[in-house]
């Protein structure tokens, strides 16, 4: 159960971010009210260019808004001294990490910064919260490895250990999934949004993986090349065609019933597929790929594939003008599809 | 457990006994080096001197307390001077290789002490005759002034830069500062030239007891400091937004940062000559040797680790056994510039020289 949002832990008021160069202000995006809520696990959406990580540098304060406000809690966000700010929000950046003579844990060690002394000692709590944040990643074991010689995947680990070890309320993380494999991308979104729901954290992600922040976003934040901000459930967005308006173009088309995006089809063969389940989909797929469209029902096609399972035993049968031809396996059907002459009729 | 075993800052045990090691090396070292000159001592002599031995020759208490014993100090405090000084650059800006002399600092130093020496010149200022409290002032001011020009010119021009170009716009910096340098001379006597010439070989030589009221404590002062912003380097290392966001306020750090090894670099430049790569060689050994990048270590590490390699140069650039001296400066970039070629060609990436 996902808890009603009670406490706002970040808002904004009419806030407008961009970039002001010579005295000329570059908007990036308008009166953007937003709040960020306890337990809550926001993906941040957008396609390349249009502000994701200037709203996150905004609302991290690296950088100061056009206008409008920012509140931390019930405090106006630039009123708060840094080392109290530094305690409050947390951010994980794209920027490289040192690489050379430093350990992971000397890299969360200072996550205790906000905390520590002017050494930067650690005492018996920050070392309980470093543990802590190594254990909430699973990065246990990766304590005394060089940042250098770790992977991407168990890197960004470690940063948002180090992020976590600062004990702030609020996380911003600017495109933490970009350089990851999907297994670990995967991994990486459950340990956030556990995270969120666990710690009552208010975490905000952006991201490029449409397809993962529909899966385990809360709520979606979506930033349109006009600098407009649509947010909303994700089901919401996607059933009510938000996303195809702001992803889609000539050459993409939304499938909502997928909840994917896939190359705009321009088919000029249509096949019919009858079948059910895991080979009927895939057999979809590949005849997508090969240029097919997918004849709905009562709709002729230039082929017919029929799916017959029988215990274990899979069998393709393809008709095309009369002749059948069965395969045995979708390599045998693919190899079959791709050899024929399809500009004969 | 795991999480029992790893080191906080690596292996304490072991940073204490490498602590002790330095420690007891540069006193031994210092020692030694008391006893070398054109009148060699036995160390029990030198001790007996220091301490005021009753059966002492005074002679020789003089040069031992008058001469050597300045000259040593000099060395430590000049060595751990620019091994700070060049350890806080690289953490500033983000460069392993960034040190006074790489970055032209040595060259602003200079300028300073070349307007001082050549221009003042006719007022009756030089460095090896009688320096006045206020000349020296005067000298520390110059060559720190020069220093922390060069350097904020160079942390402007290296917010636009990657950090290769970082290194070339600082040696273009030493030369138009050099060249600068060779206008002034050329305009001066010959007298004046000479004693500019000799201060640009570097010598530790040179500063007397009266000069060290004013050498010491500037360094000193500024080695405090740097041990005041341990927090912020170490938070600098990850990026100055990163800094940023742990609460470091990343300006005024870095600012404060920058004067403490413009005061550095310049003193040092200002009373012994330009001396290079002490700054690079001796941070870098001190990462090698503690297996760590937080400075809580590496400061300390690095002024020890600098005082020795400055004893060990100046110890063999007046070679035992030898009646003359030889360039200091000439003897730090023999002994620094193949160790940094060494690791680089060993790292093969500028970056990963770094911790």
């Amino acid at each position: 159960m996902i808890p009603a949002y009670q406490t706002k832990h970040l808002t904004t008021t009419d806030l407008n971010i961009g970039y002001s160069h010579k005295g000329q202000n570059t908007c990036v995006a308008e009166a953007l009210n937003l709040a960020l809520n306890a337990g809550e696990f926001v993906c941040l959406l957008g396609p390349n260019g249009a502000g994701k990580s200037t709203l996150i540098r905004t609302l991290a304060g690296m950088q100061a808004p056009l206008s409008g406000s920012l509140q931390l809690k019930d405090q106006s966000f630039h009123s708060i001294p840094p080392r109290e700010r530094a305690r409050m929000i947390s951010v994980v950046l794209t920027e490289a990490l040192p690489i050379g003579m430093m350990d992971a844990y000397s890299l969360v060690a200072l996550g205790r910064h906000p905390y520590s002394g002017w050494l930067g000692g650690l005492d018996a709590t920050d070392k309980e919260r470093i543990k802590w944040a190594f254990q909430a990643v699973g990065a246990i074991g990766l304590e005394a490895r060089q940042i250098s010689e770790l992977s991407d995947g168990e890197r960004q680990k470690v940063s948002i250990a180090r992020a976590l070890a600062q004990e702030a309320q609020v996380m911003l993380l600017d495109e933490p999934t970009a350089f990851l494999d999907l297994p670990r991308r995967v991994e990486l979104m459950t340990i956030l949004r556990n995270l969120a729901h666990r710690e009552q954290m208010g975490l905000l992600l952006s991201t490029h993986d449409l397809d993962l922040a529909l899966r385990f976003a809360d709520r979606l934040w979506m930033i349109t090349t006009d600098g407009q901000l649509i947010q909303g459930y994700p089901e919401e967005l996607a059933m009510s065609g938000e996303f195809a308006r702001i992803f889609a173009n000539d050459n993409l088309d939304w499938d909502a019933e997928r909840g994917s995006f896939r190359a705009h089809p321009n088919p000029c063969l249509y096949a019919e597929i009858r079948g059910e389940g895991v080979n009927a989909l895939w057999t979809q797929r590949a005849l997508e790929r090969l240029g097919f469209g997918i004849a709905s029902e009562g709709q002729d096609g230039a082929l017919c594939i029929q799916i017959y399972e029988t215990n274990k035993q899979v069998e393709w049968i393809a008709e095309r003008n009369g002749h059948q031809v069965a395969h045995a396996s979708i390599a045998q059907l693919i190899d079959w599809v791709r050899n024929e002459d399809w500009t004969r009729p | 457990m795991p999480t029992s075993k790893i080191a906080t800052v690596p292996s304490s045990r072991r940073s204490i006994v490498l602590f002790g090691v330095l420690g007891l090396s540069v006193l031994l070292l210092a020692g030694l080096s008391a006893c070398i000159g054109t009148t060699p001592l036995s160390l029990e002599t030198v001790f007996k001197a220091i301490v005021g031995a009753p059966d002492i020759n005074p002679v020789i208490q003089q040069i031992v307390i008058d001469f050597r014993l300045p000259r040593v100090l000099t060395a430590i405090l000049a060595g751990a001077a620019l091994a700070t000084a060049g350890l806080m650059m690289q953490t500033i800006f983000r460069n392993p290789l960034a040190d006074p002399f790489v970055l032209g600092v040595n060259s602003g130093a200079s300028l300073g002490v070349a307007i001082v020496l050549l221009a003042l010149a006719p007022t009756g200022l030089s460095l090896t005759a009688g320096l006045g409290a206020s000349g020296q002032i005067l000298l520390i001011l110059a060559s720190s002034g020069g220093a922390a020009i060069t350097l904020f010119t160079v942390l402007m021009l290296s917010r636009k830069v990657d950090i290769m170009s970082v290194l070339i716009i600082g040696l273009m910096i030493s030369y138009t500062v050099g060249a600068l340098v060779s206008i002034l001379m050329y305009f001066s006597m010959a007298e004046r030239l000479q004693s500019f010439l000799s201060w640009s070989f570097g010598d530790y030589g040179n500063v007397s007891w009266s000069h060290m009221r004013a050498f010491a404590p500037a360094i000193i002062g500024a080695l405090g400091v740097s041990l005041l912003f341990v927090k912020p380097l170490d938070a600098l290392l990850l990026g100055e937004r990163y800094a940023e966001s742990v609460g470091t306020r990343t300006q005024r750090a870095r600012i404060t940062i920058l004067f403490a090894a413009s005061i550095l670099a310049g003193t040092v430049t200002g009373f012994c000559g330009p001396i290079g790569f002490l700054g690079i060689a001796a941070p870098h050994l001190s990462r090698y040797l503690f297996h760590t990048s937080s400075h809580r270590v590496l400061i300390p590490a690095s002024i020890l680790v600098g005082a020795l390699l400055s004893l060990s140069s100046d110890f063999i650039a007046r070679g035992p056994g030898l009646d003359v001296s030889l360039p200091l400066n000439a003897i730090t970039a023999l002994i620094g510039a193949p160790v940094i070629i060494a690791a680089l060609i060993k790292q093969r990436n500028l970056k990963r020289l770094f911790g």
